[in-house]
């Protein structure tokens, strides 16, 4: 654990890249095997599930801190993250602990079917038997996924630097579902095993968006372009008359989705889809609120699968006939997806083609992403025709080139502290809009992202000066600020007060010229959503 | 009711009787100053009563004003009200001010930390009724180590910074916190360079105090001769392009609020010192209970939470609003304050 801990702390305490690759790179080199494994597995947020729940532990810490439990939350929403909260407020340790990062990692997990009293003397006893550092890192391990600024990308590097292996081999080794505690670093790093294979996707391959003018991408004949579907972006496996389905998050979510069941015996074996699960209400494409009904539930009911139905919309083919085809060329594996579809397309059956659009020009392909919001999707796909199919976020090949986003102007009317680096600053906010005679605001949407550092200053500022009730941790505030805010997509909502759900609020400007009664009402944010 | 002995009003703590004002953030005839930082000394009063050893200081960010020093526990009457000055070990100078009328006793804490730093006369704890103090860090999650080790790792981190070819750069206040920093930086390490505005006033209280040998970056100096060495520079150097002189460089400050990985992330430095010139929440707790008062009155910092935890222990606490800011300034930058 000290090993770990300090590794922690050289993480934490760099802002640079190189520097956080070298200390990672010293690490794998040196930690015990099973520690490796499970840093990566932490690293790759695959932590163990949590063992005790943090209600409990906030008890038992400020017990333990003798203060009392209000000061406690307190000091949390200022703090802004738990793990931390605990690690300050407790008394330095007595002691201090050789055990190592496996060690406590089976300890967590035993400790879930223990009795609660149980789990108090074991989180009491460890607390004080570890320094700062070493208890943050211990608490956090319990509590929730390690956000320190190192993606599982700089990890990979890093461990491609103490193995000497590719990267790209690396990233699709350590994708899927391969338990941390019966898992070696040689079975799951260094050695070639046939059979772990069955159920693994590749990495995604993800695009940017396009940020200049489309025509810079050049001959038009080159490229390639689809809608770009809102859904949950999937990797769809048939492999040995097995069905696996993969989310974007590396989340193996094939029980969500009994639908595609009927693919085993249809779409053959050795067969990988890149695509996007969407809703299919009455026959038509739905919007994501429809599909989040169908992402949340574990046991799927055969009235929720009649009334919320998914299809799979299918733009790329990466394995075919057993083989990794992916680095034929787009025009290609697009071709084997098409007659793929041909052969087992039929009423009802939920693979979909994603379409191709044909265009002579750039401006026929901007012609068409003006018609996106009618076809339910945020934009156009473009891809190159003789492009790879590569690992992770690469420039160049593909761009995604959403939609211009909706707006309104909203007024700031609650406000609540960040975490992280925003911790003790308000960053999370609401807003609302005017109801119909312009005397209420409404509650609209929530959102914490789009200002710079200096602006939420500003505002933590003024918001701490013009706070008007507490609840908890959250203020409301004088209405009184402006800001413009953006959404990719528009629904109607039972489950909001506005009876509007919009899809990925944030700020794009703080529109200091508008007074609040100069903001939209909530009339005319309902006039977006599509008929 | 009588009125009490100290009223806080537009301007600032004010003792009617004696028609004095305590750290005004407005202009008036007469104020005894605590600290020497900008929240508590302000410009535009006809006369400033405040330590001795404060008054360089002053005078340096003032001018010329019309002050007078006093001795540590030296009593002064005005208009029958009894005052005296007493260590608040905040930064060199900094005192609580003491009130006394038929008997009853109040005493203002200004800024002040219970730890000797080795620069700053030590707080000495003032018994009395009525404590008027500071929170700035008022919350359980704060709780600082020994200054020895918080120094035996900021030379170690230089020593380090040194050996892998890099310029440190340590941000702090320039009065006060830089010369806490100076005072127990190993200067066997290498060479010590400062921003003008801590050079300025380290230049103003050598007189008084011991530092090692500083040189100020001007132009003339070299970048070649800056590398390996340290740099100290206030909190607003940071991410200008005065930093550039230093390239190869990493940076660390050194303040209470580093004790959040989240501040310091916030501001993109590589390394967070723990090192405060205001109590922990355990100084603050303690020197409150040596204090012996049983009403107590917060001014800056986390008012409310501390105030509510001490009506729980017993305390007669109440909070007022005033302008004192506290540690805030090496979190954001002044201006920020304005909206």
């Amino acid at each position: 654990m000290k090993k770990f801990a300090a590794l922690i702390k050289t993480l934490d305490t760099t802002n640079k890249t190189s520097l956080k690759v070298e200390a990672l790179t010293n690490y794998f080199k040196e930690a015990p095997e099973k520690d490796k494994v499970w840093t990566i597995a932490i690293l790759s947020h695959r932590r163990p599930p949590r063992p005790v729940n943090t209600t409990l532990m906030r008890n038992w810490a400020s017990e333990l801190a003798e203060i009392p439990l209000w000061l406690f939350e307190e000091s949390y929403h200022i703090v802004g993250d738990l793990a931390e909260t605990i690690a300050l407020v407790i008394p330095p340790a007595e002691e201090s602990s050789e055990k190592s990062l496996n060690q406590f990692l089976q300890e967590i997990i035993e400790l879930k079917s223990r009795s609660e009293e149980e789990k108090k003397d074991y989180l009491l006893e460890n607390w004080l038997a570890l320094n700062y550092y070493e208890r943050f890192v211990f608490t956090k391990l319990i509590t929730g996924s390690f956000r320190i600024g190192v993606s599982q990308k700089l990890m990979t590097r890093a461990l491609s630097r103490a193995t000497d292996i590719d990267e790209d081999i690396l990233a699709y080794k350590m994708m899927g579902n391969w338990n941390p505690s019966e898992t070696s670093f040689s079975s799951l790093i260094l050695e070639e095993n046939e059979e772990d294979y069955l159920s693994k996707p590749y990495p995604f391959y993800l695009a940017y968006a396009l940020e200049g003018d489309v025509e810079d991408l050049g001959d038009v004949s080159q490229w390639s372009a689809e809608h770009k579907w809102d859904g949950i972006r999937s990797q769809v496996i048939v492999r040995n008359d097995e069905l696996f389905v993969w989310s974007r998050g590396e989340e193996l979510v094939t029980d969500k989705y009994p639908e595609f069941q009927e693919f085993v015996g249809t779409i053959p074996n050795g067969t990988v889809l890149d695509a996007e699960i969407l809703s299919y209400p009455n026959g038509q494409i739905g919007t994501f609120n429809d599909l989040q009904t169908r992402i949340g539930r574990k046991n799927i009911s055969k009235n929720l699968l009649k009334k919320n139905p998914v299809i799979l919309k299918a733009y790329d083919i990466l394995e075919w006939k057993g083989k990794d085809i992916r680095n034929h060329p787009f025009a290609e594996r697009r071709k084997i997806l098409e007659l793929l579809y041909a052969e087992v397309s039929s009423e009802d059956f939920p693979l979909h083609l994603s379409e191709k659009i044909s265009f002579q020009s750039w401006a026929e392909v901007a012609e068409e992403r003006e018609r996106a919001r009618e076809e339910k999707s945020e934009g156009l796909m473009l891809k190159r025709l003789d492009s790879p199919y590569l690992v992770g976020r690469k420039k160049g090949d593909w761009w995604k080139w959403k939609v211009d986003p909706l707006t309104v102007d909203a007024v700031l009317t609650y406000a609540m502290r960040g975490h992280g680096r925003r911790s003790n600053l308000f960053t999370d906010y609401t807003f609302g809009l005017w109801d119909e005679e312009k005397k209420e605001l409404v509650t609209f949407a929530k959102a914490y992202s789009g200002l710079t550092d200096a602006e939420f200053r500003k505002l933590d500022n003024w918001i701490k000066k013009n706070t008007l009730e507490r609840f908890g941790p959250v203020r409301s505030v004088t209405p009184h600020h402006v800001f413009e805010i953006a959404f990719e997509g528009i629904a109607e909502s039972k489950r909001h007060k506005s009876g509007v759900a919009t899809r990925f609020p944030r700020m794009v400007r703080w529109r200091t010229d508008k007074n609040i009664h100069e903001a939209n009402t909530l009339e005319e944010l309902k006039a977006l959503i599509p008929k | 009711m009588e009125k009490p002995l100290l009223v806080f009003d537009d301007k600032g703590i004010y003792c009617a009787i004696a028609d004095v004002y305590l750290d005004p953030w407005k202009p008036v005839d007469k104020a005894i100053i605590s600290p020497g930082h900008a929240d508590h000394s302000r410009w535009g009063h006809k006369k400033y009563i405040t330590h001795h050893t404060n008054i360089p200081i002053i005078k340096h960010r003032l001018g010329d004003i019309e002050v007078s020093g006093k001795e540590w526990n030296e009593s002064f009457t005005i208009n029958g009200v009894k005052f005296s000055l007493h260590p608040a070990g905040h930064i060199i100078g900094s005192s609580q001010i003491r009130v006394e009328y038929k008997g009853e006793v109040w005493v203002f804490s200004g800024d002040y930390k219970d730890e000797n730093d080795g620069v700053a006369v030590p707080y000495e704890p003032v018994k009395c009724h009525t404590f008027i103090t500071e929170c700035t860090f008022g919350l359980p999650a704060f709780k600082w180590q020994a200054q020895e080790e918080v120094f035996e790792e900021i030379n170690a981190w230089w020593r380090q910074n040194k050996e892998d070819g890099r310029t440190s750069v340590l941000f702090g206040y320039s009065l006060g916190k830089a010369q806490r920093l100076l005072k127990h930086l190993d200067a066997s390490i290498g060479k010590i360079y400062t921003h003008g505005a801590i050079e300025n006033m380290t230049e103003v209280l050598r007189s008084q105090l011991k530092f090692p040998k500083t040189t100020r970056i001007t132009r003339e100096v070299k970048k070649e001769e800056i590398k390996g060495n340290i740099v100290i520079a206030p909190p607003s150097a940071h991410g200008t392009t005065w930093i550039k002189k230093m390239t190869p460089y990493v940076t660390a400050s050194a303040s209470g609020w580093m004790i959040f990985r989240g501040a310091r992330r916030r501001r993109a430095i590589d390394r967070g010192f723990v090192l405060s010139d205001h109590c922990d929440w355990q100084g603050l707790l303690k020197s409150i209970k040596a204090t012996e008062a049983s009403k107590i009155i917060c001014t800056h910092g986390y008012t409310d939470i501390f105030s509510r935890f001490l009506c729980e222990q017993g305390y007669d606490a109440r909070t007022v609003a005033t302008q004192y800011e506290g540690e805030m300034g090496e979190l954001e930058t002044k201006n920020e304050t304005e909206i």
